[in-house]
């Protein structure tokens, strides 16, 4: 691949790092990631992934910037309120790195097209607020075939990890089985998060996106993280594969996409 | 025996399982995963780990927010 004299410059600084390379950069140039909802944590994924020159991105999300989302969702400004997050973030990446091919999804991916919409991807990245996506997002990448790059929040808490159940790591139900029972676990952005802690989350999204991209370093596959802003702790934990997962065990049960109710009353009251 | 819970103590009786552990504490078995000694125990073996002396676990709460 040639690059052009503007982009030997604008990511001359992963070009010097032996690790990336033109071979590394020209990867990241052919490559596409899939990001599921522009909110807290897929903002500054995104942000990074168009910056590292992530060829085709991909992003879904139904909603509207809301002026509640800025206090962390960074991908939007004020002047997008009450506009589309997928066209909002679109636009941002656009005038961020006109390499970037940017698809913006204006919907709430469901059982029926979201299949179709990972199929398209290297990598695909959970951002969204709340678990039956979480699960749909899961099961939907264990199904096509592609890592996932899982995300999530709550208050001052984070979580990532990598799932890569094809290569002989878990799944997001070899960790958690099963959605929690309907007001067990808050789910959702309205019960309060710290806004920065967003941006610690989404970002070290990218940064496994970008590793298994490159296939440098060794990523969280078989590992999740926590994160406790209010310690400042990180810990790594080891999760393998459950022999007995419902989805990618040995004896599985689910064969095809399942969907759950939405479990947050404070989302479905809003 | 001894083991800890979350960074602190608990006396425990020999024997008991992740999932008895889990109902002596009161803690719901879903929504949840559980570490011990840094590894997450899958839940399908929650009622046939058997804790020892010293062991560390930690209850590592599902969230959700994006």
């Amino acid at each position: 691949m040639d690059f052009t004299e503007e982009q030997i410059e604008r990511y001359s600084r992963h070009i010097i790092l032996p690790e990336v390379g033109g071979k590394g950069q020209a990867k990241l140039l052919r490559s596409s990631v899939f990001v599921l909802g522009a909110g807290g944590l897929g903002s500054p994924a995104l942000l990074y992934l168009a910056s590292a020159g992530v060829g085709t991105i991909g992003v879904a999300d139904g909603d509207l910037v809301d002026l509640s989302n800025l206090q962390r969702q960074i991908i939007h400004n004020s002047t997008r309120v009450g506009t589309p997050k997928s066209l909002s973030a679109k636009k941002t990446i656009e005038d961020l790195n006109p390499d970037v091919k940017v698809v913006a999804y204006n919907e709430r991916l469901d059982a029926a097209n979201i299949r179709g919409v990972l199929r398209d991807y290297d990598i695909v990245l959970d951002g969204s607020d709340n678990f039956p996506t979480r699960f749909l997002m899961n099961d939907a990448a264990f199904f096509e075939k592609k890592t996932l790059v899982s995300g999530s929040m709550f208050r001052f808490e984070g979580q990532v990890a990598v799932f890569k159940p094809r290569d002989g790591y878990p799944c997001y139900r070899c960790l958690y089985p099963e959605p929690p029972p309907k007001g067990l676990v808050p789910s959702c952005q309205e019960a309060g998060v710290l806004g920065a802690l967003a941006g610690v989350i989404g970002v070290l999204q990218a940064v496994e996106a970008i590793k298994e991209i490159l296939g440098i370093g060794e990523t969280l596959a078989g590992y999740l993280m926590l994160f406790d802003s209010l310690r400042m702790s990180f810990r790594k934990v080891r999760v393998r594969k459950d022999p007995q997962c419902a989805l990618c065990g040995e004896n599985s049960s689910i064969k095809e996409l399942v969907t759950y109710e939405e479990a947050c009353e404070l989302r479905a009251a809003k | 025996m001894k083991i800890s819970v979350n960074g602190r103590t608990a006396e425990i009786a020999e024997g008991t399982t992740v999932e008895g552990l889990l109902k002596t504490l009161g803690i719901p078995l879903q929504g949840i995963a559980v570490e011990l000694n840094g590894e997450i125990v899958p839940s399908g073996e929650h009622p046939r780990a058997a804790l020892k002396e010293a062991d560390s676990i930690e209850i590592v709460r599902m969230v959700g927010g994006g």
